[in-house]
């Protein structure tokens, strides 16, 4: 089997904008590197049914056809990544709608769990059996790790939006 | 009538029945008896499988006879029709608790006839990767199911769910990039995708070759599966979904990804198990993930990180590469995915109760006994207490380490035990502050079972009955799993597949 460099070389090229794309925190540009990633990726598909042949139709010689088969995998493999595409374009704009941006953002309780641990407190799972009437409510804000401070800060953000 | 024409019918007849509940999008009660009744007779079509490849070998289907085995192969032995049958019982008994208020939670207008399609795709995409007989059979499989995981995940299309979701598209998106990539470099190297010629052509090649392709394909299954290192965006993004959907993803999708590790380690590279590498990553996946779930406050998240660890427990028996590993592995697969679901739901009902999971404002549950009573049988499983499954399936997986007798299999063995006992600070912490915490002042809410439909009750009270049962029929299914790891490390699988050949 001989591989066409050409080939090899845009798909690894595709691959690594991809790659570069898909580090990014935009939807959009996300986007944009799934979709170069997957033409990448097909483009080695092409690399990996060997050289160049006819039409691979009924009644062709068998010997001089090109191997059909990476094509219908390659065929899949494009319908997929439309509907991938369609998807995320559908999220990102989602995401637009309620944010107004369409940037990934963080992890809330991740966030608190950090913040947490940024104050050298026990976890919220852990139960202070010796001082129970502190904990019991859970109101503390220091304690919750800024919960309550960030829930009632949010209802007020959502009260002024109103 | 010929039992290979069963093969295809678990991934058929919720294909179809996903059209018929499209069609009565209007109609939600309609919606719902449509796919209760599809999963339930695709669960009993999965019994006759199971029974059948139990007693005849491999069953194996060339969809379409198309000549020289050019077609789509399906093949159901007796692993693959094991995790149908547990997966279609799963899926049936999940799909009666989404209503409509639990399926568009706070937004409005959500769209709830969506549900039951995606769900019934879900399931056919699931049961396609565990009968698939090449690995662009399983891509496609992979491919049906994330779609219709996307979806469910972001149903509703909330803030929240929109921006776990998208961890969640995003890291699938790549994994299926890669897998691509893996399957292109295989049939660049083989000229083939069946996992019948597979292992034959792949031990020909090149030793370097033969350790990439393996390499590259438990990268994208390790994604699937949530192993250690690539575990981070599962915890992020299953909470957010509602309680039916994240018990069915808990449960069923990284296990499909174990599935496939599976099939990998065992059907293309026999001769390179990777014990070292895969030992490490087990015992690292099971202590991180447990380690993070003491961190959380918030039970879906909680259960999120010890589903994350006790994939670790599965992938040391792959790991061990001995049929006693194998076997206990297949047992662990089984009994987790029943409990996860359990848990998930239990937690379903629980936020329905006492209208939250956040530990810091849970309290007072245990004045509702018959929720205590679900919640802690299946936690207590989960932390390998010894009546119960998660107890015998652990005991199984160390025994088989330990017959290894290399110090990396007894470090894993430690950090076994170790887990098991952290699951079980883990999950009782959840017991103490949801259900025997005083409540805060301010708190008036009465705690009772009547907030839920009735079916709710009955349907969670039976899945975790079946955890239970787990215990009493462990003897035939040990027997069962370690029937199917003989099947699998002795050949079977090729011979039958290429006897069918049409």
């Amino acid at each position: 089997m001989t591989p066409t460099l050409i080939l090899a070389i845009a798909g690894g090229v595709l691959i690594a904008a991809g790659v570069y794309l898909l580090l990014e925190r935009s939807l959009m540009r996300i986007l944009a590197g799934v979709m170069l990633a997957g033409n990448g990726v097909n483009l080695l598909f092409l690399v990996s049914a060997g050289p160049a042949g006819d039409a691979a139709l009924v009644g062709a010689d068998p010997e001089t056809i090109a191997d059909p088969l990476p094509q219908a995998m390659v065929l899949t493999a494009i319908v997929i990544t439309l509907a991938t595409s369609a998807f995320l374009l559908a999220m990102s704009y989602r995401s637009f709608q309620l944010e107004g941006h369409d940037e990934v953002a963080d992890d809330v309780e991740d966030a608190i769990v950090r913040r947490r641990a940024e104050a050298d407190l026990s976890s919220e799972a852990y139960v202070d059996i010796s001082d129970s009437d502190s904990e019991s409510g859970g109101r503390d804000d220091s304690e919750s790790g800024g919960r309550f401070e960030r829930e009632t800060g949010s209802r007020a953000e959502d009260e002024e939006a109103r | 009538m010929d039992l290979s024409n069963l093969v295809p019918i678990p991934v058929l007849l919720p294909l179809l029945a996903a059209g018929i509940t499209l069609i009565l999008a209007r109609h939600p009660a309609w919606q719902k008896i449509v796919s209760g009744t599809t999963l339930g007779l695709v669960a009993v079509f999965a019994l006759i499988l199971c029974l059948a490849a139990d007693a005849q070998g491999p069953i194996v289907l060339w969809v379409g006879a198309w000549p020289d085995g050019l077609g789509i192969v399906l093949v159901a032995d007796r692993l693959s029709s094991l995790m149908v049958l547990v997966s279609s019982i799963v899926t049936a008994i999940v799909v009666i608790f989404p209503s409509r208020r639990d399926v568009s939670d706070s937004a409005d207008g959500a769209p709830v006839s969506v549900f039951h399609p995606t769900f019934l795709v879900l399931t056919a995409g699931v049961s396609n990767a565990f009968l698939a007989g090449d690995l662009f059979n399983l891509f496609v499989g992979f491919e049906i199911l994330l779609f219709s995981s996307y979806v469910l995940i972001m149903l509703g299309a909330t803030r929240e769910r929109v921006r776990a979701g998208s961890t969640y598209v995003v890291v699938s998106v790549l994994s299926s990039t890669l897998f691509l990539l893996a399957i292109s470099i295989v049939y660049g190297a083989t000229g083939t995708v069946s996992f019948a010629q597979l292992p034959e052509r792949l031990a020909a090649l090149d030793p370097g070759l033969q350790l990439v392709i393996q390499l590259l394909l438990l990268v994208v299954f390790g994604i699937k599966a949530a192993i250690f290192p690539l575990q981070s965006w599962l915890p992020d993004s299953y909470p957010t979904a509602p309680a039916s959907v994240t018990a069915v993803f808990a449960g069923l999708l990284t296990k499909v990804g174990v599935f496939a590790i599976i099939r990998m380690q065992t059907l293309l590279f026999p001769d390179s198990p990777l014990t070292d590498l895969l030992l490490v990553v087990a015992i690292l996946t099971m202590l991180l993930g447990i380690l993070g779930a003491l961190a959380q406050g918030e039970i879906k998240r909680l259960l999120s990180f010890t589903l994350v660890s006790h994939i670790g427990y599965m992938l040391l028996g792959i790991a061990l590469g001995t049929v006693a590993g194998l076997g206990a592995s297949i047992f662990y697969i089984v009994h987790h995915i029943l409990v996860q679901t359990a848990l998930f739901i239990v937690v379903g009902l629980i936020e329905r109760v006492g209208g939250s999971t956040s530990l810091a404002r849970l309290g007072g549950l245990a004045s509702v006994p018959l929720l205590a009573v679900l919640y802690l049988v299946p936690a207590l499983n989960l932390g390998g207490i010894p009546p119960f499954s998660g107890f015998l399936g652990k005991v199984a997986l160390m025994d088989a380490a330990l017959a290894t007798e290399t110090p990396l299999a007894l470090l894993a063995v430690i950090a076994g035990v170790a887990t098991s006992l952290l699951t079980l600070i883990a999950v009782i912490r959840v017991w103490q502050r949801a259900f025997w915490q005083d409540r805060g002042e301010d708190d008036d809410r009465v705690h009772s079972l009547r907030v839920l439909p009735r079916i709710w009750v009955v349907a969670a009270s039976g899945l975790v009955g079946i955890t239970v049962l787990l215990t009493v029929i462990a003897g035939p299914l040990t027997d069962f799993a370690y029937r199917a790891a003989v099947d699998i490390q002795g050949g079977a699988y090729t011979v039958a597949v290429e006897e069918a050949l049409p």
